[in-house]
């Protein structure tokens, strides 16, 4: 997806968890992303991140740090090398 | 009167405490207190004759045909009005009864003509038949003294008027006001000149109020009032019941046939959901199976500018699996992905998710929901711990207030719309929250207490401020809150609430809602005893749909509104099978029952079930396959009885995507708008052509029966099984009783389901499992799904999506009653009399100012793009909101709008665009581009029909790609 667009629905996620206290709401932003985003749009956001993260809010910049700390478990041919060639094709 | 019905019991069934025994004909008969002499006869198995009564509506007393001798008692009282009393001895047979009952026949004869409509019997006509019964032969009296020269009111399309026919039992009257709540007839005239009319003198059945719900047609004890199928086909003989495909509301019918043809589908007085009521759609509008536009060979292309290629079965299933597996090596399984249907059945979604986790392997599939509902699933499972309606339909029953929050019922979910009505008749008050004056607002004895006319995105700032009253003014109930819910949840939830920010009189600026009106709204909420919450889409279809959805429940928890009749929190689902689409594991997150796919658990049971591994991973939904089509990386999309194209927002975006994949498998009835796109195209099956289940809005699992075969052969499970098969898969089911087998043994809240319970049962709500065998109607009883209810926070976040100078206005979208969805169904019935284009609702202020009347043709922009159409200026609107339909492709508002999304599930935001309005006299450069491609995109090899210009939207000139000017 264009980049703006996730930019805009990282951040409306965080905007919603930013209401509840700091360590909650950093838990509800990447539970939230890790649970709905499938691995291609995290990949995404990841490499978003990795190239300045421009505009997006303080809670997803923390979603992210623990967004690449974890592997995707598997997933869809159940190889995460074939799904990081697809997300490197996706950008 | 549908003769094929079962037993008419003449009053309705009552229920009291209190039994009262009595003796019918030397019979000792026991029923509740309250109950009619003659519901008391007829259920003992006692026939008495009558021509008012009918078991729909209150008892009458005006044909003195049921009259009968009660011991002790003078006279010969009608047993209709009679009310049983312990002890009473009764006699409905004598010679005396019998010679009053023939004067009355003989009387009623006099003006009438004596003969069925039909070429069969008595045809359709109880009057004839107690006159054979009766044995009265003939007529002493002058015939054709009044009414034998009325003409025939032909004026709707579906029924006919025939007043000498009619005997002024009221029947119909009291339907239309009883049932439907529509108070379409009156009789005028007095005494013999007395007749049944519908609207003012100079109105038809058609111009009149009548919305054709049909109620008349079957209270009408004789051939006065009678289905155009009848008289042409004559009556039918046998009758099948099944489940309507349109609606949420799941109306059960008995489809009436005669040899193999559907005459008419009359509703089902057993039916749990619809209790013998209908709708236009639903009763009339089938049709559409048997319409020429029906594809009924399969076809394929290589590319999207080809003209269509009539194959056989093998070569189209042979084609698509080439591609499929061409894409899959190249690309990966990552590369494919499936979108399931909420028109076709549990058994046919279940089917389309297996073979895209099984067969694909990939987690990307995904529903329709995703732009309607699924800000209900996340809501609701958040807050209680499961993604479905609280209630069941009659729990409206027992409703003391009302809370219609963004949701149509009178247009949307009819069926359930009369039930509501008839409990507002009966004194429930109301609150409607909706930026437009829905019917329910005013209409014949129903009024609003209160209308929250808010703004269009404003709702969780409404919803905020109304918690924000209860908990200031100490409304909540703590009694419950404290045993049920958890209450840590519940102290920082209140904390939240109670900031000055959502106080009423700080949310008025965004809501545009005084602050008075919210906390009296919110006070009678939380006190006028029981309270229950009814939302549509005017809830989900937001920025901050979840949100909404959440602070909903989280009312609902805070006044203890949940857990018993008359309560809840309960969404009206706007397909026919949304809930079960849901439920069937559709969403690319979740297997079947709404289990996540990361829960290796879970996983193991559908592993050793299907015999493959599944993906840990959530898969892409709609938009994001859209998105990586765009991108390169998704390549395969098979869509079963879904149009994207035209149903999901920004069509260039969408149209981008599926131009950029290499292989899209289209399974519908109609070459539908996105088969523009498609490679291949299977043709499928209606809800007349197919076994299998519906789930409707309050989980209620009904029957579909299969009654004829779908022209191309296959019903739409039999298909994917197709696929599948030549995909090297083993998927051999022979019926869908056996896939319902193989959903009972995955999903817990199944497990005791089957078609075998549903048959003997009816229907069954789910979960039914070992506490449950016969299925839950309310949810939560003594305790939350999730354990103890949750409450949850919901800031109020402004959509980004704000009116401006250049758009001034705020658009948004809804349907009406006579049409459904993207229309391709009932653009193809007669039901475009009532609306054959869509129109842009436009206050009469905004239209002055803009130099818009009636019928002006606009150009309605936003930033995303630019359609034209029809104006109708309505006061219905609120100043500086626009409304519009989505039922014509032609006309196609999601042009118009945006991007925007739930933030949790990323359900479009379709009801609020910015837009500016202007007179004008020509097509969008986008819609002629788009009829264009269309044109181009859609022509088949052979002769097929693909849209008969009778289903394209009203004044479009197809030849010149142009509307015609206003008149
Ligand atoms: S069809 Fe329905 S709305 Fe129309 S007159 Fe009959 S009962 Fe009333
Ligand atoms: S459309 Fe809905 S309300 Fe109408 S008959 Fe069908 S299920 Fe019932
Ligand atoms: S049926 Fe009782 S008076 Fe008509």
């Amino acid at each position: 997806m264009e980049n703006d667009k996730m930019v805009r629905q990282a951040n409306q996620i965080a905007q919603y968890f930013s209401v509840y206290p700091q360590a909650r709401a950093e838990e509800g932003v990447h539970g939230h992303i890790r649970k709905f985003w499938e691995p291609r749009i995290r990949t995404q956001l990841i490499e978003y991140v990795a190239a300045g993260g421009n505009g997006l809010h303080e809670l997803v910049h923390t979603a992210v740090d623990s967004l690449r700390d974890e592997p995707s478990s598997g997933g869809e041919s159940g190889d995460p090398a074939a799904q990081q060639e697809i997300g490197r094709r996706a950008t | 009167m549908a003769s094929l019905n079962p037993v008419n019991y003449g009053t309705p069934r009552r229920s009291s405490d209190t039994q009262i025994t009595l003796e019918i004909d030397g019979q000792s008969v026991t029923v509740p207190q309250g109950t009619s002499v003659m519901r008391a006869a007829i259920e003992s198995g006692i026939e008495v004759p009558k021509l008012c009564a009918s078991d729909m509506l209150e008892p009458f007393g005006s044909c003195r045909l049921c009259l009968v001798e009660i011991e002790g008692r003078k006279g010969y009282p009608a047993s209709c009005t009679t009310e049983v009393s312990e002890g009473m001895q009764v006699a409905t047979q004598t010679d005396k009864l019998n010679q009053i009952r023939r004067g009355v026949v003989e009387l009623y004869l006099s003006d009438h003509p004596g003969e069925s409509l039909t070429p069969e019997g008595h045809g359709d006509d109880e009057l004839l038949e107690l006159a054979d019964r009766l044995d009265v032969t003939e007529v002493r009296y002058n015939k054709g003294r009044n009414h034998q020269l009325a003409t025939v009111d032909g004026s709707n399309p579906y029924f006919d008027f025939d007043a000498s026919r009619c005997i002024v039992c009221s029947r119909c009257v009291r339907a239309c006001n009883e049932v439907q709540g529509t108070f379409a007839l009156t009789v005028d005239g007095r005494g013999f000149a007395s007749m049944i009319s519908a609207g003012t003198d100079d109105d038809n059945f058609l111009s009149s109020e009548c919305v054709s719900c049909g109620a008349c047609i079957q209270a009408c004890p004789t051939e006065a009032l009678i289905e155009k199928d009848v008289v042409e086909m004559g009556m039918p003989e046998r009758s099948v019941t099944t489940t309507c495909a349109y609606c949420g509301v799941g109306c059960s019918f008995n489809a009436e046939l005669k040899g193999d043809e559907v005459v008419r589908m009359v509703p089902a007085k057993q039916g749990k959901a619809n209790q013998g009521h209908s709708c236009v759609k639903g009763r009339f509008a089938w049709g559409y199976t048997n319409h020429p536009d029906r594809i009924t060979k399969p076809m394929v292309r290589d590319k999207i500018t080809d003209p269509w290629r009539e194959v056989s079965w093998d070569e189209a299933i042979a084609f698509s699996v080439d591609k499929i597996n061409g894409i899959r090596e190249q690309y990966g399984s990552g590369a494919l992905g499936a979108i399931t249907s909420s028109r076709c059945t549990n058994e046919e979604t279940f089917l389309v998710q297996k073979l895209a986790r099984a067969v694909f392997n990939t987690n990307n599939v995904d529903t329709c929901a995703r732009v309607c509902h699924s800000p209900t699933g996340y809501g609701l499972n958040s807050t209680f711990g499961t993604s479905a309606g609280t209630q069941d339909f009659v729990s409206v029953e027992k409703c003391d207030v009302i809370l219609v929050i963004g949701a149509n019922p009178t247009d949307a979910h009819p069926v359930f719309g009369s039930q509501m009505k008839r409990r507002l008749r009966q004194g429930a008050r109301l609150i409607v929250c909706d930026p437009r004056a829905i019917d329910l607002v005013r209409s014949p004895h129903v009024q609003a207490d209160y209308h929250l006319q808010l703004r269009p995105g404003t709702n969780v700032a409404l919803v905020n401020s109304m918690a924000h009253t209860i908990l200031s003014e100490g409304l909540e109930n703590r009694v419950f809150v404290e045993e049920r819910c958890d209450m840590d949840e519940y102290d920082g939830w209140r904390e939240f609430i109670l900031r000055d920010e959502n106080s009423p009189e700080n949310t008025e600026q965004y809501t545009g809602v005084p602050a008075s009106m919210v906390r009296e709204a919110a006070r009678l909420y939380a006190t006028g005893g029981n309270g229950a919450i009814y939302y549509g889409l005017g809830v989900t279809e937001h920025s901050q749909g979840s949100t909404m959805v959440m602070g909903m429940a989280n009312i609902a928890m805070a006044t203890g509104n949940i857990g018993r009749p008359g309560m809840g929190v309960n969404p009206l689902r706007g397909q026919n099978n949304v809930q079960g689409s849901c439920d069937m594991g559709s969403f690319p997150h979740e297997l079947p029952g709404y289990r996540h796919v990361s829960d290796q658990n879970v996983r193991d049971i559908f592993e050793k079930e299907w015999g493959v591994t599944i993906g840990s991973e959530p898969g892409l939904r709609i938009p994001n396959m859209i998105d990586a089509a765009t991108a390169g990386t998704f390549k395969g999309l098979y869509v079963q009885g879904e149009d994207i194209l035209q149903s999901d927002p920004n069509i260039k975006h969408i149209a981008a995507g599926l131009a950029a994949m290499e292989c899209v498998i289209i399974q519908d009835i109609f070459l539908n708008e996105t088969a523009s796109y498609a490679h291949v195209f299977l043709p499928g099956s209606t809800f007349l052509e197919k076994d299998g289940t519906f789930t409707n809005a309050e989980r209620r699992i009904n029957r579909v029966r299969k009654i004829q075969t779908a022209p191309a052969g296959y019903a739409d499970w039999e298909i994917t099984q197709l696929l599948a098969q030549a995909l090297g898969y083993p998927m051999n089911y022979s019926h869908p009783s056996e896939i319902m087998d193989e959903i009972a043994r995955t999903t817990p809240t199944f497990k005791g389901v089957s078609f075998d319970k549903i048959d003997a049962l009816g229907s069954v709500q789910w979960p039914c499992n070992d506490d449950n065998p016969e299925g839950t109607p309310v949810m939560h009883v003594d305790t939350f799904v999730r354990g103890k209810g949750k409450f949850m926070l919901t800031p109020f976040v402004p959509t980004e999506e704000r009116a401006n100078r250049k758009f001034p206005l705020l658009l948004t979208t809804g349907r009406i009653l006579s049409q459904y969805n993207v229309g391709a169904q009932t653009r193809r019935t007669a039901n475009r009399l009532w609306h054959a284009e869509d129109w842009l609702e436009v206050h009469p202020s905004d239209a002055e100012m803009r130099g818009i009347k009636d019928g002006t043709l606009v150009a309605v922009a936003s930033r995303m793009g630019e359609t034209t159409l029809r104006a109708k200026v309505s006061e219905r609107m609120t100043p500086g909101v626009v409304y519009t339909t989505f039922h014509f492709p032609e006309t196609a508002a999601n042009v118009v709008t945006t991007e925007f999304s739930d933030w949790a599930t990323e359900c479009p935001e379709y009801k609020v665009t910015a837009v500016e309005v202007r007179p004008c006299n020509t097509m969008s450069e986008w819609q002629r581009r788009y009829i264009d491609t269309r044109e181009k995109q859609q022509q088949i090899e052979s002769e097929q029909s693909v849209r008969d210009p009778d289903s394209v939207a009203a004044g479009f000139d197809a030849g010149d790609k142009e509307w015609e000017p206003a008149e």
